[in-house]
């Protein structure tokens, strides 16, 4: 049983990095139609409108233009599979580079965002959902609907003038102080790009205590918004659970309530409450363009959105092939972690 | 010698549309014997059951002039008094092992649950018992099941391990709700034997709830007929057949018999008169 059980989940793997591959080609095969659609020419964008007919030969042949459709279509999926994304025509630098440099600013923020929203929304849904109606529930459910209802730049914005400008329990815009800046660019390696990680990896707790006196407003905020949507849907799942017969069962057995709750239903809600965060994570994984705006955070979401403004497509295009690429790795991971809660899941 | 004592139940809801009373008024005594409760769906036979052990969820409300379990008043018990007897002294088997056993853990976790956290034995005893109990249920690879998922269970060897589960502690009183009812007829007989000789030779208490007449009858000692949240009928097993009120002769002749007439089967006449 074990050992086919074992087996399957091997070959499961197999066919869902297939899937994976594929999905990912798909996505390569849209962000390149996307670019020859769109009426903006890569060549005048990169010469301007003086450009001399031969030099507007010479770069299309360059950049492959004078090749058939599928030939081109070819280069851009080796190319983006070992990496290449092609190079940003605002700054004249490799786009791939670029994302990895805003990539881990936004991937910090959403982690500790979700982070934030799981640990605050799951225990704050399962309360709910055993007392339905109660005092409790209505404070959770008011909350969960101001979460969903204020525009977050409002939230940011009042944010920043409370804890900020008049209580002065955080830092304001930007990921370090200016001055931390400096020393963190000279002192400390940056091995994953999240200044918290780094900083705690290089022992640089000062730097660490400022990095985070800047995240947790914008990640609190984030939070907010993550958690009102997870602490509803925790309380559905669990509503659901409590309804079943293995309940019951537990119940009869003598099992205490808290045991009933947190282990029987939890676990059973753990299954559907894996999407859920993924979703959820994911979303926050494109980068926040308003958050990143009015937290002057150097997220993906800015990246895009700046590059957007000034027709780079290569940019753009490679932005929108890392957020689907998160996604699709995200789908995967919640598969797997599907299959270690789910033992029907096979 | 009086096990339980249940005087004029109550089990009531409400809901938006006004109070659903599914159970009116419900009175009878249980000694260690066993003790059949009939109707069809909706005559309130689940409520009476899961009254005693007062697992009805709100907005469900039980009330009750007595309700006395081996001396213990139920209607007055804390909530920690109740789970105090919930496993160890009453006991239920369910339906349908499809959505009784937690899909998400294993058979031995299961078992093991209630000798570990109610009675607190380490895990290689509280293994032991659990192996005993499934063997106890007629489960030949015991060891095998303890790591297997209720999923990977047929309806049958799910139902034993209910009653292994239940039966674990010993308890005094089991409630059995239709226990099966979800599983085919030749898997019913046998689960039937096993939950038979288990409650015959450990002398306990039980409430046989069913809406097969027969099977009640061949299996119980007293017969009590529900309609509509009220008890129309108590007899003896044996005088079955002699049943008087209206309401329990239609219920035996809505059943087909093999070799018997090939006509319509009669339906079952109501009356509301019955249930006044």
């Amino acid at each position: 049983m074990t050992s086919d059980r074992m087996t399957s989940t091997v070959r499961q793997i197999g066919g869902t990095a297939l899937t994976l591959l594929v999905t990912f080609i798909g996505l390569l095969a849209v962000t390149f139609i996307i670019s020859r659609v769109v009426p903006i020419d890569p060549v005048s964008s990169i010469l301007g409108d003086r450009a001399s007919a031969a030099q507007i030969a010479e770069a299309r042949e360059r950049l492959g233009l004078d090749q058939p459709m599928w030939q081109q279509f070819w280069i851009y999926v080796t190319q983006a599979l070992q990496g290449d994304l092609g190079l940003s025509v605002r700054t004249r630098e490799p786009v791939a580079a670029e994302i990895a440099r805003y990539f881990p600013a936004t991937l910090e923020l959403a982690t500790l965002a979700t982070i934030l929203g799981v640990v605050v929304g799951v225990p704050a849904g399962v309360l709910a959902a055993t007392k339905p109606g109660s005092l409790y529930d209505q404070i959770v459910r008011l909350i969960g609907l101001m979460g969903y209802s204020m525009p977050v730049f409002w939230l940011g914005l009042i944010g920043l003038l409370v804890f900020y400008g008049q209580l002065g329990w955080v830092s304001g815009p930007g990921r370090l102080d200016a001055s931390f800046q400096m020393m963190f660019e000279f002192e400390v390696t940056p091995l994953t790009g999240m200044i918290l990680v780094d900083t705690a990896l290089a022992g640089r707790w000062d730097m660490f205590a400022n990095a985070f006196s800047h995240i947790i407003l914008p990640a609190s905020l984030l939070g907010y918004i993550s958690m009102a949507y997870i602490s509803r849907m925790t309380r559905s799942f669990m509503m659901n659970e409590l309804g079943q017969e293995y309940i019951t069962t537990a119940r009869v057995k003598g099992m205490p309530e808290r045991r009933v709750v947190w282990v029987h239903a939890m676990r059973n809600v753990m299954v559907p409450l894996i999407t859920v965060v993924a979703l959820s994570y994911a979303s926050l994984l494109e980068g926040a363009v308003l958050t990143e705006t009015i937290f002057a955070w150097p997220g993906l979401g800015s990246y895009i959105t700046d590059a957007l403004l000034v027709a780079d497509m290569p940019a753009v295009l490679g932005g929108t092939v890392v957020v689907g690429a998160v996604f699709i790795g995200l789908n995967m991971l919640s598969d797997l972690l599907y299959r270690l809660v789910d033992p029907r899941a096979l | 010698m009086t096990l339980l004592s249940v005087r004029n139940l109550k089990v009531s809801f409400d809901t938006e549309t006004g109070v659903v009373e599914a159970v009116r008024g419900v009175s009878f005594d249980l000694g260690r014997e066993r003790l059949g409760i009939v109707g069809e769906s909706g005559s309130g036979k689940t409520m009476t059951g899961r009254s005693v052990l007062r697992l009805i969820r709100p907005p469900g409300r039980i009330e009750a002039d007595e309700m006395r379990f081996d001396g213990v008043d139920l209607m007055g018990a804390s909530e920690t008094q109740m789970r105090a007897l919930r496993g160890r002294r009453i006991a239920m088997v369910m339906q349908d092992p499809k959505y009784s056993l937690n899909p998400v853990m294993k058979v031995g976790a299961q078992l093991m649950e209630g000798l570990r956290q109610r009675d607190g034995l380490t895990r290689a005893a509280a293994h032991i018992k659990a192996v005993e109990a499934l063997e106890a249920v007629q489960i030949r690879d015991p060891e095998r099941v303890m790591l297997a998922y209720p999923h990977e269970l047929s309806g049958g060897m799910g139902q034993r391990v209910m009653i292994a589960m239940m039966l674990i502690p010993n308890p005094d009183l089991l409630i059995a709700d239709e226990p099966t009812s979800a599983l085919d007829v030749t898997v019913q007989a046998e689960v039937l034997a096993i939950l038979d000789g288990l409650v015959r030779d450990r002398g306990m208490g039980l409430i046989f709830i069913s809406h097969d007449l027969r099977l009640v009858a061949r299996f119980c000692d007293r017969v009590l007929v529900m309609y509509r949240g009220k008890i129309v009928e108590e007899l003896a097993a044996r005088d079955l057949l002699h049943a008087r009120h209206p309401y329990t002769q239609g219920l035996l002749n809505c059943l087909p018999r093999i070799g018997g007439p090939r006509q319509p089967l009669p339906g079952l006449d109501r009356s509301a008169d019955w249930a006044v």
